[in-house]
């Protein structure tokens, strides 16, 4: 780093190293009744998936005879953040089921369950940051746990650029970090395999050369993330 | 939707280097602004980009702000997607494209810094003032993150605040005064949309082309003084199909320099219309 470029985003808030994940614990079968299911923290924002399917897809006309359809649905916890959200459907929570379907669909292979849907349900019992990839975190458990088919895992987390310095998994102390060029937050979502990103959000002010860092280190933070998912679903067996 | 044999032809012309309205994979088509298309709104205009045709009002409002931003204005972005302009929109609850349009395009104004809302406030933690920025399409031929964008910031920029009754702290609509909006005009965001096709990128798809796309990536950039480079604002990648580090690396250099275009497009239409808006208080005088 050249003396131009000094942050002034020197020490994290919770004295994390720039790169470090928070804790992470994973954990599949929370939910009895579904056909799979995953609960996943990171530090303390809290991830519960379930998911019901592969089920024939009613009303008939919505079926797609070629291929199956994967449904997301993404809700907050009313009492999850400090000041409480009304329950039920946002524009927001319209938006994440969306991109959470597109960051999922890649991995899931639905040619093989043509005509049918699986509904994937995603509920954030305590929120610090960072829901949507935490919740694509735990989907991705639950749909492996139900025995789904899938090409491989999904690893999602957000990296932040606090003032001038590149973060992995922010939290909400960092998300409204305002000193110097502010907080940028960018979550993503990639497949460790294939080596492709699935998610990507933006918010904030990053220059496009410091975004490429940003790209890469949330490459490596999934990468990590991923192991952790994998040794989790071998726990249950 | 759109027909397997159209999304095989486009995909061929791509792997060409061509499209089927023979324009270059990084071309943009013709944009035409018209600015004042309905005179009881805060600020509004037009913008024609090919056969796609959007609509946008600014209206004005006063409420109570948020309790995390006490000092601070409010806005809200919405897009309708008119059954008028396509055979593809429906009547009823609005649609995921359309909240999802809406979404972006409010981040990218957001997070730019242009609107200055601190500069909104009227009396902290009772009244702001609200921006309404409503989108309308009047014509669908793709491309409406890109077209709304660039619609919403050119109406932003030519808004006028409405009378404001200090006594009985209401605003006389259909009253306007000469203040326009607090803006940080270096700031404007501007919005490109990289689109993926087999291993091509390109941008301001017709509605066949963004319907054959398998992925895209809207990016929001700005180019303040204070600094060197463009800075994004907001991403959003779209579509079902995963994207190879490289490939966003390309779009986001490519999407830069279309930026610096786009701009230029920009700062000629608005100084079009500081001309025009003259010459009309000049008329009236006379």
């Amino acid at each position: 780093m050249t003396k131009e470029e000094k942050s002034l985003y020197t020490k994290r808030f919770d004295g994390r190293k720039f790169e470090e994940l928070r804790e992470i614990s994973a954990k599949v079968g929370v939910v009895p009744n579904a056909d799979g299911s995953a609960i996943f923290a990171q530090g303390d924002t809290i991830a519960i998936a379930s998911v019901f399917g592969p089920k024939i897809f009613h009303p008939k006309n919505q079926q797609n005879p070629e291929k199956g359809v994967l449904r997301v649905h993404y809700g907050m916890l009313s009492f999850s953040v400090t000041e409480r959200v009304k329950p039920g459907i946002s524009r927001r929570s319209q938006e994440i089921n969306q991109v959470t379907e597109w960051a999922l669909t890649p991995v899931v292979m639905l040619e093989e369950l043509p005509g049918t849907v699986v509904d994937v349900h995603i509920n954030i019992l305590q929120a610090n940051a960072g829901t949507r990839c935490a919740g694509i975190n735990a989907a991705a458990l639950a749909l492996a746990h139900a025995g789904i088919p899938m090409r491989e895992m999904v690893s999602a987390v957000a990296i932040g650029k606090m003032d001038k310095t590149i973060v992995s998994d922010v939290t909400k102390e960092e998300e409204d970090y305002e000193d110097g060029e502010g907080a940028t937050d960018i979550p993503m979502a990639y497949l460790p395999n294939s080596e492709k990103v699935t998610l990507l959000q933006l918010d904030g002010k990053i220059q496009p050369e410091k975004f490429k860092e940003a790209l890469l280190a949330g490459k490596e933070a999934c990468k990590k993330i991923a192991e952790i998912q994998k040794k989790a679903l071998k726990e249950s067996e | 939707m759109v027909y397997k044999l159209t999304r095989k032809n486009i995909l061929e012309a791509m792997n060409k280097g061509t499209r089927l309205d023979l324009r270059g994979p990084l071309d943009q088509r013709p944009i035409e602004v018209r600015f004042g298309v309905s005179k009881n709104a805060e600020g509004s205009v037009i913008v024609k980009c090919g056969k796609t045709e959007v609509a946008c009002g600014i209206k004005m409002g006063v409420s109570t702000p948020y309790t995390d931003h006490e000092a601070e204005g409010t806005m809200m972005t919405a897009m309708e997607l008119l059954p008028l302009a396509s055979a593809n929109f429906e009547y009823g609850q609005p649609s995921i494209e359309s909240v999802e349009i809406a979404r972006v395009i409010d981040r990218g104004i957001r997070e730019s810094g242009f609107i200055d809302f601190k500069k909104l406030c009227i009396k902290e933690g009772e009244k702001v003032w609200s921006v309404y920025i409503d989108l309308a399409t009047l014509n669908d031929d793709g491309n409406l993150i890109d077209v709304g964008a660039l619609a919403a910031v050119l109406a932003l920029m030519t808004a006028r605040f409405p009378e404001y009754d200090e006594k009985t702290e209401t605003v006389k609509f259909g009253e306007f005064t000469d203040k326009k909006l607090p803006l940080n005009e270096d700031k404007l965001p501007l919005t490109v949309t990289m689109f993926k096709i087999g291993n091509n990128i390109f941008v301001d798809p017709t509605r066949e082309e963004e319907d054959s796309a398998e992925a895209r990536l809207t990016m929001e950039i700005s180019k303040p003084e204070s600094q060197k480079t463009e800075m994004i604002n907001a991403m959003q990648k779209g579509g079902e199909a995963p994207l190879a580090v490289e490939e966003i690396e390309k779009m986001v250099d490519e999407a830069t320099k279309i930026f610096k275009k786009l701009k230029t497009l920009v700062d000629e239409e608005l100084e079009k219309a500081r001309k025009g808006d003259k010459k009309s208080k000049k008329d009236k005088k006379e």
